[in-house]
């Protein structure tokens, strides 16, 4: 007890320089330190509550036999819900969907959205126009564009696509069916789609806060464009171009939206988000769409890992 | 692609020093210049077009509406935002409007205290805090959701929006603690102190010392958790039926019917990111801080 209270005296400054502190004092810092905390308390409990919880009863019921579809038959399981999740196809085939959704939407994203942001960067004629067209994307629904991408442009008979292929090569342009054929690459480009904006965003705005007096004073001294992009401007875009990975990787991870809509996880598109809802909400197997949540966590963990070490090591830099 | 956009940078340096000092860079032809803005402009169009697109087909009749190849000068038709209002989108735009609208005060309302007690007065361990917030965000809502719907099942909250409000409150929280925690800590805190030492009153050092440099913070939360909100999907579908159904969940039992629909599902696609769109649009730079987490001021 003692030693927590020497902790917050230390903390203090005020009362560090005063040396030894009077029991009074002492009391006085403890209520301060609580003080403090009560703003904090409603948010934080508030969320712990909301997501710890929820994730307790999912580990709890990870352990169960449980089928809605079968009440009599409850009852303690052991792992044998998480060896299904790791023996079946399908749920292997999800982690392995997740992935390549996750790296290509927000890698591909990520490259044009900084040669975007480069392009957007230089002064020139209707600049705020073409900003504002760039951001639509990302402002249109995620379910709604899902819908704008599956049937207004990829339908076989009367999508964009085709259209603008039976408008340049005439009556006998193939017409491929651009879903059915390339179910993942469908989806990716949707996303793509509604994730370059953000990433432009971001890094337009890094490239923005760029010191310009120092690239203009390495240009004086006769540095190479490529050497200033190179040695001046990645390094100094490296932490918006982290946080932006950072920030796709949540979101599109969770990706349910697109999935759902565009191909309903047919022919292996089905997501681990996807894949969890099926099991749960279609197939009513509550334990197994519960271990198959666990794994998700505990892969999400792995990656959250390194993720908040970087975003710890943008936090420090930017010195708050 | 990126070596395009390296040459943006030159591009740009050409206009930047044309009025300056002699610089090799004069060397350079203009036409590199005007070959950057076209491209600009082309790769803006691109993104832009399939939205532009989506409006288009909206106001043609079905028949037009799926021509192959496409008629870019088919007549303007209503039919297809007929269909869309026929079929009953107020109450799941409403209860859109209501959800995302006061999840977002309850965010705000929650998150600015303990944003206060992260900077302002900082708590012992605050930036674990902070983390801690930001590592609920990576918890996916998938692994969470049957133990929420089990649980609403047995209080009858199931169809409820109140149970939607309340989850978009807590899936916003960590982002509306970020930012404003990232907003309140350039609240010049020796100005506190001064304004406290000058006898100023609570509300005259709120207004004018804590107020400037937070409202902008606020907007942008505000902005950026309506958005999501008002976007979220999985939550809706699984725990709404029909009373309190949301927009989106509207949106994706639009298209069961067979026959033609494209002009309505435009039509309807439309009308339901309208909100975002104008908001969006509206409040571009607020939409940026918003998007980054306060880390772009």
């Amino acid at each position: 007890m003692s030693s927590t209270d020497t902790a917050s005296v230390g903390t203090n400054p005020e009362q560090g320089r005063s040396g030894a502190t009077p029991p009074a004092r002492r009391r006085q810092t403890r209520s301060d330190s609580w003080q403090r905390r009560i703003p904090l308390l409603p948010a934080l409990i508030f969320v712990i509550v909301m997501t710890q919880l929820p994730f307790l009863g999912t580990i709890i019921i990870s352990f169960m036999n449980w089928n809605a579809y079968y009440p009599d038959e409850r009852g303690f399981a052991g792992f044998s819900n998480f060896a299904r999740v790791f023996t079946d196809v399908n749920a292997r085939s999800a982690v392995f969907v997740t992935i390549l959704i996750t790296v290509a939407t927000v890698l591909i994203s990520l490259l044009l959205g900084l040669a975007i942001a480069l392009l957007l960067d230089r002064k020139f004629r209707g600049q705020g126009i073409v900003r504002t067209m760039m951001i639509a994307p990302f402002l249109v629904v995620p379910v709604a564009a899902a819908l704008l991408w599956k049937h207004a442009l990829y339908n076989p008979e009367y999508g964009l696509f085709n259209g603008l292929l039976t408008l340049v090569l005439g009556e006998n342009a193939p017409q491929p069916d651009w879903v059915g054929t390339m179910p993942l690459p469908a989806l990716i480009a949707a996303l793509v789609w509604q994730w370059t904006p953000f990433m432009m965003l971001i890094l337009l705005a890094g490239l923005q806060s760029r010191p310009l007096d120092v690239v203009e004073a390495a240009r004086i001294d006769g540095a190479s464009e490529f050497r200033i992009f190179t040695s001046m401007t990645l390094p100094h875009l490296r932490q918006y171009i982290e946080l932006s990975t950072l920030l796709g990787t949540i979101y599109v991870v969770q990706n349910f939206d697109h999935v759902f809509t565009i191909t309903a996880g047919a022919t292996g598109t089905a997501n681990l988000p996807y894949f969890i809802y099926q099991t749960f909400y279609t197939a009513q197997d509550y334990g197994r769409a519960s271990a198959a949540g666990v794994v998700t966590v505990l892969g999400t963990l792995i990656v959250a890992m390194f993720a908040l070490r970087t975003a710890f090591a943008i936090f420090k830099e930017e010195g708050r | 692609m990126s070596t395009q956009a390296e040459s943006g940078t030159t591009g740009s340096t050409a206009t930047r020093t044309a009025s300056g000092g002699r610089t090799f860079q004069q060397a350079r032809p203009p036409r590199s210049g005007l070959f950057l803005t076209v491209l600009a402009w082309a790769v803006g169009l691109l993104f832009f077009f399939p939205v532009l697109w989506m409006v288009l087909v909206s106001f043609r009749a079905e028949t037009d509406a799926a021509s192959n190849p496409p008629d870019l000068f088919a007549p303007v038709s209503l039919e297809g935002y007929r269909t869309f209002f026929e079929a009953g989108p107020w109450p799941p735009l409403l209860n859109s409007m209501t959800a995302s609208v006061v999840s977002t005060v309850l965010v705000i309302l929650l998150a600015f205290p303990a944003a206060y007690a992260l900077s302002i007065r900082p708590v012992k361990k605050w930036t674990d805090v902070l983390f801690f917030f930001l590592s609920t965000k990576m918890l996916p809502i998938v692994a969470g959701i049957l133990p929420i719907y089990l649980f609403a099942q047995a209080t009858n909250l199931l169809d409820n929006i109140w149970l939607l409000i309340i989850l978009y409150t807590s899936m916003n929280m960590p982002i509306a603690v970020w930012m404003l925690q990232s907003f309140l800590a350039e609240v010049p805190v020796e100005m506190l102190e001064a304004a406290q030492v000058d006898g100023a009153s609570l509300m005259t050092t709120l207004r004018q010392v804590v107020a400037p440099v937070v409202m902008p913070g606020i907007a942008s939360a505000a902005l950026i958790c309506f958005i999501f909100s008002w976007n979220e999907l999985l939550l809706a579908r699984v725990l709404t039926s029909t009373v309190a159904s949301t927009a989106p969940v509207f949106l994706t039992s639009f298209v069961t019917s067979q026959g033609l629909f494209l002009a309505k599902v435009c039509a309807a696609s439309f009308v339901v990111s309208l909100p975002v769109l104008a908001a969006g649009f509206a409040a571009q730079d607020k939409l940026v801080q918003g998007l980054s987490m306060g880390a772009v001021k």
